[in-house]
């Protein structure tokens, strides 16, 4: 039986579908993969793309910037309310928002709110272009 | 010529029905938004329903941990309002009645000892408490009627930090509950601390499953559920409140249009009775005027007037009407 995957922000649902397994990674830094019957969990989730492997074949990437993830049963949950389907995605605007970021480094490489920003265009990039 | 009572009437009706059409226009756009800021505090509750779930999980999996944001302080010394009004008026009494709740909890606050700090979403709370000299923590404005999660973590991060600091020990949050279009009413909701996770969990649904896993562990999440819990708590007040401002505006400007149809009725029917005063009144002059000629070429014995049958004179008019009609001025 597949897995039930749900994204939910507080707009709305972002992305319902059935998937033979979810990759995510939690605050702690470990990848989790989960398949039907993973012992029920709540996590954390990293500011990281979640990959979602969809029943029928095929790969969705979603950008979760921060979230939970709840598991349970045969139902895969994660909450965001910074959450982007690959769809959704301005590529442009996430590469001037990189560029910016790397420039902010440059003077300051200790700026924690640019290293956050860069981080976050680097993870929109990487589910928008596929990679 | 029209009288001057006509004219005056007449440039009445003219701007009475100009502000018919603003109002009928605005009951219609309200209208609309009610609609889609329903279907948008509708979008909200899976998220708020989940995140409850999840702490109803957290706690069934024995997490009762210590949070700050969990701190019941025995004596409050300084109580936090949260008070979402709108930006703009022709809403009824919308933001009026939140204002006098607001008021009231201002003065229980200081019957107890208590300051307090005013945190206020929408010019018409700021205007009316800076008037008033209070004392504002912070406003927002320009968010009221569409109000984004972007908007709602701001203001939660405020109120949160107020709260964690220690500068207040208590945040209540008075807003307009939303519960039908017929129906909304302004509620007073304790928001900061929160109750016990236990007590979150008991209100909502005891489909919680016990033993699971956390990761990293469960005071972390815990750590980093209650804010995101906090301003989903505050996003759905500012849809609450949003929806229920359209509803009051459109209530309050199809009552407004309901008035302006009246007021045409009424003025047009003194505005008729002014014109046919006036006619009248010109009839008697003309006749009185022949009149004076003709006595003047000395024939007075035989009045103009007795050659002419009165039915013949007001055929045109309605007698009722003549008999109320002010005389008119010329």
């Amino acid at each position: 039986m597949p897995l039930q995957v749900e994204l939910v922000s507080p707009e709305g649902p972002l992305y319902t579908g059935e998937a033979e397994m979810v990759v995510a990674r939690t605050v702690g830094g470990g990848d989790i993969a989960f398949l039907p019957g993973h012992v029920p969990l709540i996590g954390s989730l990293a500011v990281h793309p979640v990959k979602v492997l969809e029943a029928g074949g095929g790969t969705t990437s979603i950008a979760v910037h921060r979230g939970f993830v709840s598991v349970a049963g045969d139902r895969v949950t994660i909450l965001s309310d910074v959450a982007e389907v690959a769809a959704s995605i301005d590529v442009p605007r996430a590469e001037a928002a990189k560029a910016r970021a790397e420039e902010t480094l440059r003077s300051a490489s200790d700026d924690e709110d640019a290293r956050a920003a860069l981080r976050r265009a680097e993870v929109r990039l990487e589910v928008a272009l596929g990679r | 010529m029209p009288g001057a009572q006509e004219r005056i009437l007449r440039r009445r009706i003219n701007s009475v029905k100009a502000t018919k059409k603003i109002t009928r226009a605005m009951e219609l756009i309200a209208a609309s938004r009610v609609v889609r800021a329903q279907q948008r505090a509708n979008a909200a509750r899976p998220y708020a329903q989940q995140i409850t779930k999840v702490i109803e999980d957290l706690a069934a999996g024995g997490a009762d941990v210590d949070h700050p944001m969990l701190r019941v302080v025995e004596s409050v010394e300084r109580t936090a309002l949260i008070v979402l009004t709108s930006d703009r008026g022709l809403a009824g009494a919308y933001s009026s009645s939140v204002i006098r709740a607001a008021e009231r909890e201002i003065h229980a606050a200081r019957a107890e000892g208590s300051d307090y700090e005013l945190v206020t979403v929408g010019r018409k709370a700021a205007g009316y408490f800076r008037f008033r000299n209070y004392r504002l923590a912070a406003t927002y404005d320009g968010i009221s009627d569409k109000p984004t999660y972007e908007d709602a973590r701001r203001i939660a991060n405020t109120v949160a930090s107020m709260f964690l600091d220690g500068s207040v020990d208590r945040v209540v949050l008075i807003y307009t509950e939303f519960r039908s279009v017929a129906s909304q009413r302004v509620v007073v909701r304790r928001f900061l601390p929160l109750e016990q996770t236990s007590t979150i969990a008991e209100a909502g649904s005891a489909t919680a499953l016990a033993g699971f896993d956390f990761e990293p562990n469960a005071s972390s999440v815990l750590a980093d559920l209650l804010p995101r819990y906090i301003e989903a708590r505050l996003f759905a007040a500012l849809l609450d409140a949003a929806a229920s401002e359209h509803a009051n505006r459109q209530r309050a400007m199809k009552s407004a249009t309901d008035n302006a149809e009246d007021m045409i009725v009424r003025l047009t029917r003194q505005m008729n009775a002014a014109r046919q005063a006036a006619i009248t009144t010109e009839i008697m002059e003309i006749i009185g005027g022949a009149e004076g000629l003709r006595e003047a070429e000395g024939d007075g014995e035989d009045l103009l007037l007795d050659h002419l049958h009165s039915t013949t004179l007001f055929r045109e008019l309605d007698p009722t009407d003549h008999a109320h009609a002010a005389p008119g001025h010329v």
